[in-house]
C-alpha cells in the first residue's frame, strides 16, 4: 500500500512535471519562430490549442494524441512554412506530454532502478494533419488546402470509405456547403479549386458536431448564416473553450463584407452577437472563452464586445443616414465611421471607405431592423 | 621639559590620534568598499526601495473627477484629436448596462484615478531572493504584476488585459513601468478612449510614507501628444482590502443587439458643462492646446457659452 506521503510527493512529481512542461511548451511557443516558418508567430492559446499568424488568415490549431486539427490553412505560398510550424508545435507537444507520462508512469520493481524501459522506446512519429476546417472560402484561409491536405491523412472505413479507393488519402476538410459551392462556381476570370483542396465534408444547416471528440473534447462548427459571406463557420472548441471566429472578428480592420458572395451588415452584428452567447468570462469580464480572430490578436468577450459595439454603432448611423434618403457620397462626406478610422480603417485591402460602401449597400438592400437603435 | 608623565600621555595621545586616523582610514574603506560592491553586485531585481503594503488613495487632487466622475463633454486640458472627440460626443452612459460591459473594472492606466484603495506586494524568488514582480491590486481592479526580472513582453498576437503586460526598471528609487497589451480603456469616465494600441509609462516614486504615480499614456489612435496625470496615495497599514464581488444581470429591458449611444450631433448634454462653468465650448473640446498655460489668452477671446433658453433648449 503506498503510504500518504509516497503519494503527495508522487503527486507533486507529477504537478511539477506537468507544469515544467507546460510552462516549457508554452515559453516555446510564444517565442518559437521554428525553423522553416519564417516569420510566423506561434502563440498558445490553451493546453492543446494554438495560433499560428502571419500567414494570411489566421490558423487555430488542436495538437494532441490524435493528432492535427486546422482551422483554416492560410495562403498557397505560405503553406510549406505552415507545415514546418504545425510540426514544431506537434514536436513540442509530444515532449511535454511525454514528460508528463514519464512522471506518472507506474514504475514496478526494478525497473525503477532501470533506464532501460526509457532508452528503448522509440520516437513515435508525429500524427498527421487529420482534419482542415475552412472558416470561408477567402484565398487567405483556404490557399494551404492543397498542400496541407496533401500532408495528413484520414483515417476512414465501416460505413465512411465504402469503395471509394482514395477516401484515406490526405486530410479530410470539413466546411459549410457554400464553400464547397463558391469554390467550385468560380467567378469570371477565375480558376475552379483544385478538386484535392475543395471540402470533403459539407454542412448545410445551423450546425456540424465532429462525430467524435478530438484530442480529447468536441468540436462544433456553427454556421454565421449571411455575415461576412454565406458560407461563414465559427469553430468552438468545447472543452478548451476556445472560439475561432473566422473573418467575422478582426482586430486589424472593420468587418470585411462580402456583399456579392452572401455577406451583410445586419449578419455580421447578428454572428458577433452570437459569439458573445457561447463566451463566458472568467473574471471581471476578460479571460475564459478565448476567441481567436481570423487577422490579429487573440481576443475574449470584452474584445468582442468592444467591435460588437463599434460595428453595431456605425450601422446604426448609416441606418439613420439611409432613412434620411442620403446618398452613398453624402454618407461618405459625412463621415460616419471617423471615430473608429484610426483604429480600424487603415487596413491593407480594406478602407474605410469600402466598409462604409458595404454597410450603405447592404443596408439598402434590406429592411431595416425593426429592433429600436440608438440611445436607450 | 615635559615630565615622564607627560611624555607617557603625549605618546599615548598621539598613539590615539594615529589609531584613530588608522580607524577612520579603515572606517572609509569599508564605506568606499561597500559602496563599490554595491555598484557592481547591484541588479535590477534588488528593490531600491520598497513599495510594498495597505495604500490608500489622496483624492483631494481632482475629487470631483476620481468619486462621482467627470461630467459629460468636458475633455478640456486632454490631447485628444477629433476621433476620440467623436466617441466622447456620442457615448451613452446606458452603455454600462450591457451586460458585457458590467463588472468590468478600469485599466491599468485609469484605476489610479478611481477612488479604491491600492494593496502592493512583492513577489520574491525563493532562492535568489530577488524580486521577481510587484503585485498592484485595487479594490475594483484585477491583480497586475510588474515584472523585474527581465522576461519579454508576450508577442504581438497574445491576448490584451485589463492590466496589460508591465516591465519595470529601477532609475536610482524611482519605478519605471512600461505596459503593452492592454484592452481598450478610457482616459476619462465621461467617453474618452484610450485604445488597445496604447503603450503605458508610470513613474512609481514613494516619498516616506506617500507614493505617487505618474502615468503618461502614448496612444497613436487617440491622442496628438502623450497624456500625463499624476495621482497620490498614502501608506496605511491599518487598510485591508474586502472583496469585490460583482454580478452581472439584466439591468434594461431592451432588445436584443441594441448598443446604447447618440447618433452624432445629437447629444442634448455636451452643453451642460460648459453652462455650468461658463467655460466657452470651444475650450471644452479639449486638445493639446488645452493643456498649456498659454491657452489662458486664448480662452479670453472665446465667446461664453449660448444661454439656455426659455424652452429649455440644450
Amino acid at each position: 500500500m503506498i503510504g500518504y506521503a509516497a503519494r503527495l510527493t508522487a503527486s507533486l512529481a507529477v504537478a511539477a512535471a506537468i507544469a515544467a512542461a507546460g510552462a516549457s511548451t508554452l515559453a516555446r511557443a510564444q517565442q518559437a519562430q521554428p525553423a522553416g516558418a519564417g516569420d510566423l508567430q506561434i502563440v498558445q492559446v490553451r493546453q492543446n490549442i494554438f495560433l499560428i499568424a502571419g500567414a494570411g488568415g489566421n490558423i487555430t490549431l488542436s495538437v494532441g494524441k490524435d493528432g492535427v486539427l486546422m482551422v483554416d490553412s492560410g495562403t498557397d505560398a505560405s503553406a510549406d512554412r505552415v507545415l514546418a510550424a504545425v510540426r514544431q508545435i506537434q514536436r513540442d507537444v509530444a515532449d511535454r506530454e511525454a514528460a508528463i507520462e514519464a512522471a506518472t508512469r507506474i514504475k514496478w520493481g526494478a525497473e525503477t532502478r532501470s533506464t532501460v524501459v526509457l532508452e528503448r522506446d522509440p520516437i513515435a512519429p508525429v500524427k498527421p494533419i487529420r482534419y482542415i476546417i475552412n472558416t470561408h472560402f477567402d484565398p487567405e484561409h483556404i490557399g494551404g488546402n492543397l498542400q496541407l491536405r496533401a500532408s495528413g491523412r484520414t483515417f476512414t472505413g465501416g460505413n465512411v470509405a465504402g469503395n471509394i479507393a482514395d477516401a484515406a488519402e490526405g486530410s479530410a476538410i470539413m466546411a459549410h456547403e457554400n464553400v464547397l459551392v463558391r469554390m467550385t462556381r468560380p467567378d469570371a476570370g477565375q480558376s475552379e479549386a483544385p478538386a484535392d483542396a475543395l471540402p470533403t465534408d459539407t454542412y448545410y444547416r445551423d450546425t456540424m458536431k465532429m462525430s467524435h471528440f478530438f484530442n480529447g473534447e468536441g468540436v462544433q462548427l456553427i454556421h454565421m448564416p449571411n455575415a461576412h459571406s454565406d458560407g461563414d463557420s465559427i469553430v468552438y472548441f468545447r472543452g478548451s473553450d476556445v472560439i475561432a471566429a473566422g473573418d467575422l472578428f478582426s482586430t486589424t480592420s472593420y468587418p470585411v463584407i462580402d456583399l456579392d458572395r452572401g455577406g451583410s451588415i445586419n449578419g455580421v452584428i447578428e454572428a458577433l452577437n452570437r459569439i458573445l452567447d457561447l463566451s463566458m468570462a472568467e473574471f471581471r469580464t476578460e479571460g475564459g472563452t478565448m476567441i481567436v480572430s481570423g487577422h490579429g490578436r487573440i481576443g475574449d468577450a470584452a474584445d468582442v464586445a468592444y467591435y460588437r459595439d463599434m460595428v453595431t454603432i456605425i450601422r446604426d448611423r448609416i441606418q439613420d443616414m439611409v432613412r434620411k434618403g442620403m446618398t452613398f457620397e453624402q454618407v461618405k462626406a459625412a463621415r460616419p465611421t471617423l471615430d473608429y478610422d484610426p483604429r480600424y480603417g487603415n487596413a491593407p485591402g480594406w478602407s474605410m471607405d469600402q466598409f462604409v460602401e458595404a454597410v450603405y449597400r447592404s443596408l439598402r438592400a434590406t429592411p431595416p431592423p425593426t429592433t429600436p437603435r440608438g440611445r436607450t | 621639559m615635559r615630565t615622564g608623565n607627560e611624555c607617557k600621555i603625549l605618546v599615548r595621545g598621539r598613539i590615539a590620534v594615529q589609531l584613530e586616523r588608522v580607524l577612520m582610514v579603515s572606517h572609509l574603506f569599508r564605506v568606499v568598499t561597500l559602496a563599490v560592491l554595491a555598484i557592481a553586485l547591484g541588479t535590477p531585481a534588488w528593490a531600491q526601495i520598497d513599495f510594498s503594503g495597505e495604500w490608500a488613495p489622496r483624492i483631494w487632487e481632482d475629487a470631483p473627477e476620481r468619486v462621482p466622475g467627470p461630467e459629460l463633454g468636458d475633455y478640456l486640458g486632454i490631447p485628444i484629436n477629433e476621433a476620440a472627440r467623436m466617441r466622447g460626443d456620442t457615448w451613452s452612459a446606458s452603455i454600462q448596462t450591457l451586460p458585457e460591459w458590467q463588472c468590468r473594472p478600469h485599466s491599468a492606466d485609469y484605476i489610479w484615478r478611481g477612488p479604491s484603495q491600492l494593496k502592493i506586494w512583492k513577489e520574491v524568488d525563493a532562492v535568489s531572493r530577488e524580486i521577481v514582480a510587484f503585485h498592484a491590486e485595487w479594490l475594483r481592479s484585477v491583480d497586475r504584476p510588474v515584472y523585474l526580472d527581465g522576461r519579454p513582453h508576450p508577442p504581438e498576437q497574445a491576448p490584451h488585459t485589463w492590466a496589460g503586460f508591465s516591465t519595470g526598471r529601477w532609475e536610482g528609487s524611482m519605478l519605471t513601468i512600461t505596459t503593452t497589451h492592454l484592452k481598450e480603456g478610457y482616459l476619462r469616465r465621461n467617453g474618452l478612449p484610450r485604445s488597445d494600441k496604447a503603450t503605458i509609462v508610470e513613474h512609481w516614486i514613494r516619498a516616506g510614507d506617500f507614493l505617487t504615480a505618474a502615468v503618461i499614456m502614448h496612444d497613436p489612435v487617440y491622442l496628438t501628444e502623450p497624456f500625463m496625470r499624476t495621482s497620490d496615495y498614502e501608506f496605511l497599514p491599518t487598510q485591508n482590502i474586502p472583496p469585490y464581488p460583482c454580478g452581472i444581470v439584466q439591468e434594461v429591458d431592451r432588445a436584443r443587439g441594441v448598443v446604447p449611444h447618440f447618433l452624432p450631433g445629437t447629444n442634448p448634454y455636451l452643453i451642460e458643462f460648459p453652462r455650468r462653468w461658463g467655460i466657452p465650448v470651444e475650450a471644452t473640446r479639449g486638445g493639446a492646446a488645452t493643456m498649456y498655460p498659454e491657452y489662458r489668452a486664448t480662452l479670453r477671446s472665446l465667446p461664453p457659452p449660448p444661454a439656455e433658453t426659455r424652452a429649455g433648449n440644450r
